[in-house]
């Protein structure tokens, strides 16, 4: 079997009172495109943290790419790319300066071609020379990106990357990671935006007060929620009473009917008009990750 | 090694971006500390026979620049970095707790010889100071800007913010520099106040430093450097246990 990119096991890590990981087990295959969510304070950057090294775990044990997080950190720490969830940077330095830094500090020399090419990919080009503290926040962040891919790791974690980022930034990001994915990197990813994490990733894990409450495939965790659902208005607004005991009434006037099928849905406009109703209005709501992450959340 | 060198090269290029406020700075005050003490004492002070009080000063001063330089040198790097949160850069590679530990160290090393050299060099312009001893010089050089140094790690990893900081600098480092016999000598004390220089480390360091330039010195220059020597193994055990640990760094 090969080694695991991540593999946690029994993880805890207190901070005063309050308990960040109670039991984390956790396993990221290699190659995987991996989110972590849960709601603010469920512990996500804690973990990434024992496994960057940041923090020191209380019990249990991380390893990255089957390298133990504190017995081997030397191998560990190389094997790992952590771009923060702060927009931090050295006032001091330029883009090119940074990214020589950070590649001498994981013992790198002479890794200025791989350099330009992260630079160029990440169209950084034109401020290679600038001062960090002159750029946007969009092109920090993509410094921050640049800084954990000098080393070329195998595993990548993005702490809630596109956090305040705009839509095209976000986008080229994606599209810059998941091209760092199709070529072999195992990218673990923490974010709110649960579209993204529907989009991107293959397997979620869901952490809730420091312990996983979900642990499976996006597929899977969208089928164990509410399936397709119709929305629909009717004029007048009466339902038949065999769509009735089956249909939800909503806020905004509408009604919310499951569907077993897409096909359904000519047989519920049949019955309306058969008594006497026309749809007025009508949606097709398909199930989502943020249908998934609440009712998991509010489950457990 | 790579690591080593990289955040070694990192911190010199640091202070030297701004070397107009790291090196030319405190060159300029050690210039108006001279100025001022010289003209004012130079001709009713003389604490060694056949010295002049300008003379006697000018190692003191340049001592005293290098170590407060060496002090805030890896005081202010580290308390900066952990402030805006780019300390991650150096945490998340896989350096070593003494490759951490000796690259900043170094550094404060070198600004704070740039610092003492360039006062000693201002000061040429004014008086001609001999030095005969310039191993003495370089060795106390060495050791003071590496215990300064490792205090000012210290500092900086203890500190949570900048007035932390400046409390240390003020109420501890400036006190023992200023009290360490670098405007005269601890002899024209009250027997107390030569016992309480005593235990204060900084005394040896500009008494062995003075040592090299004029041959005399109130203690002797191997004793001295035994002690600031024993001085700078016991702060580097501390500060490669703080980094070791993690100590406000690693949570």
């Amino acid at each position: 079997m090969t080694t695991p990119a991540i593999e946690v096991t029994g993880l805890a890590k207190r901070y005063g009172s309050v308990q960040a990981l109670d039991g984390v087990d956790l396993t990221v295959r290699q190659g995987e495109f991996f989110a972590l969510l849960g709601p603010n304070g469920a512990g996500k950057t804690t973990l990434i943290s024992v496994l960057a090294g940041l923090a020191r775990p209380d019990a249990g044990t991380a390893k990255v790419m089957g390298f133990d997080v504190v017995r081997d950190y030397r191998e560990a720490r190389r094997a790992l790319g952590v771009v923060p969830q702060e927009l931090v940077f050295d006032p001091f330095f330029t883009v090119r300066e940074t990214l020589r830094f950070q590649s001498g500090y994981f013992g790198l020399r002479h890794n200025d071609d791989w350099i330009d090419e992260v630079i160029e990919r990440l169209d950084l080009t034109p401020k290679a020379n600038a001062n960090m503290r002159s750029l946007s926040g969009g092109m920090k962040r993509r410094v921050l990106v640049a800084q954990a891919l000098v080393h070329k790791p195998p595993v990548i974690i993005l702490d809630e990357p596109t956090a305040g980022v705009d839509v095209e930034l976000r986008q080229g990001l994606w599209q810059f990671v998941s091209g760092l994915n199709a070529a072999g990197h195992t990218i673990v990813l923490t974010t709110h935006y649960l579209e993204e994490a529907e989009t991107l990733c293959a397997r979620v894990a869901m952490l809730k007060q420091g312990r996983v409450v979900a642990l499976d495939t996006t597929a899977n965790l969208l089928a164990g929620v509410a399936g397709l659902r119709l929305k629909l208005k009717v004029s007048p607004d009466r339902m038949p009473p065999a769509l009735a005991e089956r249909a939800t009434r909503q806020d905004d006037g509408s009604y919310l009917l499951p569907l077993a099928r897409s096909a359904e849905i000519a047989d519920v406009v049949v019955a309306l008009r058969a008594n006497g109703a026309e749809v007025t209005d009508l949606s097709i709501l398909e199930p989502d990750l943020e249908e998934a992450f609440v009712s998991i959340m509010g489950r457990r | 090694m790579t690591g080593f060198r990289t955040l070694l090269y990192k911190e010199l290029l640091r202070f030297w971006k701004v070397s107009f406020q790291t090196i030319a700075a405190p060159i300029l005050t050690a210039l108006l500390y001279l100025l001022v003490f010289s003209h004012v004492l130079e001709s009713h002070v003389q604490v060694y026979p056949g010295v002049p009080y300008t003379a006697f000063l000018i190692p003191g001063l340049a001592m005293m620049s290098l170590l407060q330089n060496a002090f805030a040198n890896t005081s202010s790097s580290l308390i900066q970095s952990k402030i805006t949160g780019n300390i991650i850069f150096i945490l998340l590679p896989p350096l070593s707790y003494a490759e951490f530990y000796w690259a900043y160290i170094i550094a404060a090393i070198v600004r704070g010889m740039a610092v003492g050299a360039g006062v000693f060099a201002v000061t040429l312009v004014t008086v001609s100071v001999p030095l005969p001893n310039p191993f003495w010089a370089l060795a106390f050089g060495l050791v003071g800007g590496g215990i300064l140094g490792a205090l000012g790690l210290i500092a900086g990893i203890r500190a949570d913010k900048f007035d932390q900081l400046a409390a240390f600098q003020n109420f501890i480092v400036m006190p023992l520099t200023f009290l360490s016999g670098v405007f005269y000598s601890i002899h024209s004390l009250p027997p107390f106040w030569q016992a309480v220089s005593h235990l204060n480390p900084i005394f040896y360091m500009i008494d062995g430093f003075r040592y090299a330039f004029f041959g005399v010195s109130d203690k002797p220059p191997l004793l001295s450097l035994a002690i600031v020597s024993g001085c700078f193994a016991a702060l580097s055990f501390a500060s490669l246990q703080m980094i070791r640990r993690g100590h406000k760094l690693r949570n």
